[in-house]
């Protein structure tokens, strides 16, 4: 049995009802399980001898607003003995976005669990350092939630361009 | 004002809010609240933090007792940005990720777009997008070695670094008019043909690197000095460098022959005979080792690619995500609306997420691309190695003076673009 | 000695101290060791042998800012970065002068977005911005001359 296969049913033996669905998008296979389920399920992926994923690949999040679940976060697990990458999915209402911390099982996990945090205001429970990591620690607003701006600049053009360069504050000495 | 307001209007020189010192003290030890140890700072602008990178030190004497880096000096918004553009103008943004690996970056995004949208390549275009990667892999790592050496008070070998390096970006502006923001590699192919003159500067290239790279490690090899700075410095075990998600020649460093273009190939990289070099203590030693012999491998993989590079087009076929040829422009009507919807609406992508993975100089470069059936990727993240191989400083380094920590940083070898993005 | 025999009794020369004092802040510029982003890495191109910037008398690159009189902002300033920035721009002494390197920190570049500064200019007093993304080595170069330029045509009261 290949270990993608391998890892789906050892997920859906031991979770049973928390494992949510199977995707399977372009030969990737990606286990939706519940939040409260993936700690235990990031263990059993690592520790099973016969699935031994050992490298937290990448840990990141989306937003999909206005549905709901509104975010999604996502896992890639690579397996270093069995070659596989195998991807986990956890649904986060938006009225109450918290996850369970994977950190005591992947140490990597840390920083990438920061930076969910600071770009989408996702807070991991029981996380040792929850604090922004990227953006100002006074900055307010998590960047890549679908309702914060990009931020725009006006754009100089000929009619305008004495318009918008009086209002610009230029630094001096 | 909310950061979204701040965001949208000017940046004023306000005095900075302070940092409340509570948040900060779970980082130190019980030693540095009562005086004992002292804590410093060392960055953001520091010669040898190569970049933007700020570290919190906790200090007995000089003995490093703990670490605690700080990023996000050059966070640039390109994964949000990437979302307000099209699949194909928001590759732009990929080249100043890592601005080390640029052509890696691209391949990195255009292989997930290329899986998301299920297009082909055609052989010469991949075959192409090895030896360009390869080239940049050599680039880069000349510029790690520079900086890295100039780290430790080599400094010629950053003059000589530098000087082969130009070879490869008069390579890449040949190729594609820029010396480094090239996207030259786009979804679908590349962005045209090699131009003439192209193998042969290739094969110039081939013939005077080898005896430059033992050259340097002649330099090196041989220079007390080097050696009693970076062996036995720095040492990481296979496990916490798995544990702390460490890739690439770093990992490889520590013993674990981890190296997606063997593990998962992609762009034809199954196609070409290289070995993937280990080293076995872990050190600082070992990762500089080990880095001089991936770029003697790289040459070897881009002979092979020379030799088979065959003849073709460059671009795929499949004209709902590839612009038609300019010369088709003038006399098919089709041509001009494919043409047209390409670089106004763009193409769209179906709903579903991809992860791939490649290797670039540091590490794993994963690309995770969402698409929602619009013109527009719907979430864009790139798991770059720096911000991984960066978390684990803190273990290299505890117990070390304060000068090996300029070399455990020169031989993690970090690119802020790539960590803060 | 050779060159006096050969130029002639140059033992007086007559200037006014302006241009001197002019003359002598253009030969021995030190900018700072300070890189951002790309452009730093094109800044380094500069220095090394290739383009070799030393010609122009800016072989030296302070690591300190309180040894230095030219800052190159090299690449993009985030507003993380930009509190940070305008401290070293304050700890640098008079006179000093700042060249934006690259189309970001002239004026945002490609990136128009929440992290961003859109040029450095609104954080310190630009002299002389460098287009380009990043600027060829030589662009770089021609920036400073033009700086050098610049201060060439300073006048005795605008000092201060």
């Amino acid at each position: 049995m290949d270990t993608v296969e391998g890892a789906v049913s050892a997920l859906r033996q031991a979770l049973g009802e928390q494992v949510l669905s199977v995707e399977s998008f372009r030969g990737e296979t990606t286990v939706v399980v519940a939040r409260e389920a993936i700690v235990e399920a990031a263990r059993l992926l690592r520790d099973a001898p016969e699935l031994q994923f050992n490298l937290l690949a990448a840990l990141t999040a989306v937003d999909y607003l206005p549905e709901e679940p509104r975010f999604a976060v996502v896992y890639k697990f690579y397996s270093l003995p069995n070659n596989r990458f195998l991807g986990l999915r956890v649904p986060v209402p938006g009225d109450d976005p918290e996850v369970p911390t994977i950190e005591g099982v992947f140490p990597n996990a840390n920083w990438h669990e920061r930076e969910v945090y600071d770009m989408f205001g996702i807070t991991f429970k029981g996380h040792s350092d929850m604090r922004r990591i990227l953006m100002p620690h006074d900055w307010e607003g998590h960047p890549l939630r679908k309702d914060y701006p990009l931020g725009y600049e006006e754009v100089q053009f000929t009619f305008n361009f004495d318009d918008i360069d009086r209002r610009k504050r230029y630094a001096r000495e | 004002m909310t950061g979204a307001e701040r965001a949208g209007t000017v940046y004023m020189s306000e005095p900075e809010k302070e940092l409340p010192v509570d948040e900060l003290k779970h980082l130190v030890s019980e030693r540095a609240l009562t005086g004992e140890t002292m804590v410093l700072n060392m960055g953001p602008q520091h010669p040898s933090t190569h970049g933007v990178l700020r570290l919190l030190l906790e200090l007995d004497g000089e003995e490093v007792i703990n670490c605690v880096p700080d990023i996000g000096f050059l966070h640039t918004g390109i994964e949000k940005n990437m979302e307000s553009k099209t699949y194909m103008k928001a590759l732009v943004m990929t080249d100043r990720m890592d601005y080390l690996n640029n052509l890696g970056n691209n391949l990195a995004y255009c292989l997930a777009v290329e899986k998301l949208v299920e297009l082909d390549v055609p052989p010469r275009a991949q075959v192409a997008r090895v030896i360009l990667a390869e080239l940049q892999r050599i680039a880069s790592h000349l510029v790690w070695l520079g900086t890295h050496a100039l780290d430790l008070a080599a400094m010629s070998l950053f003059l000589y670094c530098f000087r082969e390096r130009e070879i490869i970006l008069d390579i890449f502006e040949m190729c594609s008019g820029a010396r480094m923001m090239t996207t030259y590699i786009r979804p679908g192919g590349l962005w045209r043909d090699l131009p003439d003159g192209f193998e042969e500067a290739v094969r110039a290239f081939l013939k005077l690197m080898p005896g430059r790279i033992d050259d340097y490690e002649a330099m090196l090899d041989k220079n007390p000095l080097w050696l009693d700075r970076t062996q036995g410095i720095g040492v990481v075990s296979a496990e916490q460098a798995l544990g702390w998600g460490l890739t690439g020649p770093a990992l490889r460093g520590s013993g674990v022959a981890l190296d997606f273009r063997k593990a998962q190939p992609y762009s034809g990289y199954e196609l070409f005979d290289f070995d993937v070099p280990v080293g076995s203590r872990g050190d600082v030693y070992d990762r500089y080792k080990v880095r001089m012999e991936e770029m003697r491998q790289s040459l070897r993989i881009i002979e092979q690619a020379l030799e088979a590079l065959p003849a073709g087009p460059v671009r795929s076929n499949n004209r709902k995500f590839v612009p038609p040829p300019r010369s088709e422009l003038g006399h098919s009507m089709e041509a001009l609306i494919h043409h047209f919807k390409l670089w106004t609406e763009g193409f769209s992508a179906p709903k579903g997420a991809v992860y791939v993975a490649v290797e670039s100089p540091r590490g794993e470069l994963g690309c995770y691309l969402e698409g929602d059936g619009g013109p527009k990727p719907y979430r864009v993240h790139f798991r770059t190695p720096s911000f991984a191989s960066m978390q684990v400083l803190p273990v290299m380094s505890k117990g070390h003076l304060v000068a090996d920590l300029v070399a455990i940083i020169g031989s993690v070898d970090i690119v802020l673009g790539d960590a803060d993005r | 000695m050779g060159v006096e025999g050969k130029l002639g009794q140059l033992g007086v020369v007559t200037t006014t101290l302006e241009k001197m004092v002019n003359w002598g802040r253009t030969r021995a510029m030190w900018p700072m060791l300070f890189g951002l982003a790309c452009c730093a890495i094109e800044m380094m191109s500069a220095q090394a042998s290739n383009y070799d910037m030393s010609r122009f008398g800016m072989e030296l690159m302070r690591a300190s800012p309180r040894q230095s009189d030219l800052m190159i902002v090299a690449g993009r300033v985030s507003r993380k970065m930009a509190p940070v920035l305008r401290r070293l721009y304050d700890q640098m002494p008079d006179p000093k002068w700042v060249v934006a390197m690259g189309d970001c920190c002239s004026c945002g570049g490609v990136f128009n977005n929440y992290a961003i500064v859109p040029g450095v200019d609104e954080v310190v007093p630009v002299d002389v911005y460098v287009a380009g993304c990043p600027p060829r080595p030589e662009a770089l170069i021609h920036g400073v001359l033009s700086l050098h330029e610049k201060i060439q045509a300073e006048k005795i009261r605008d000092w201060s």
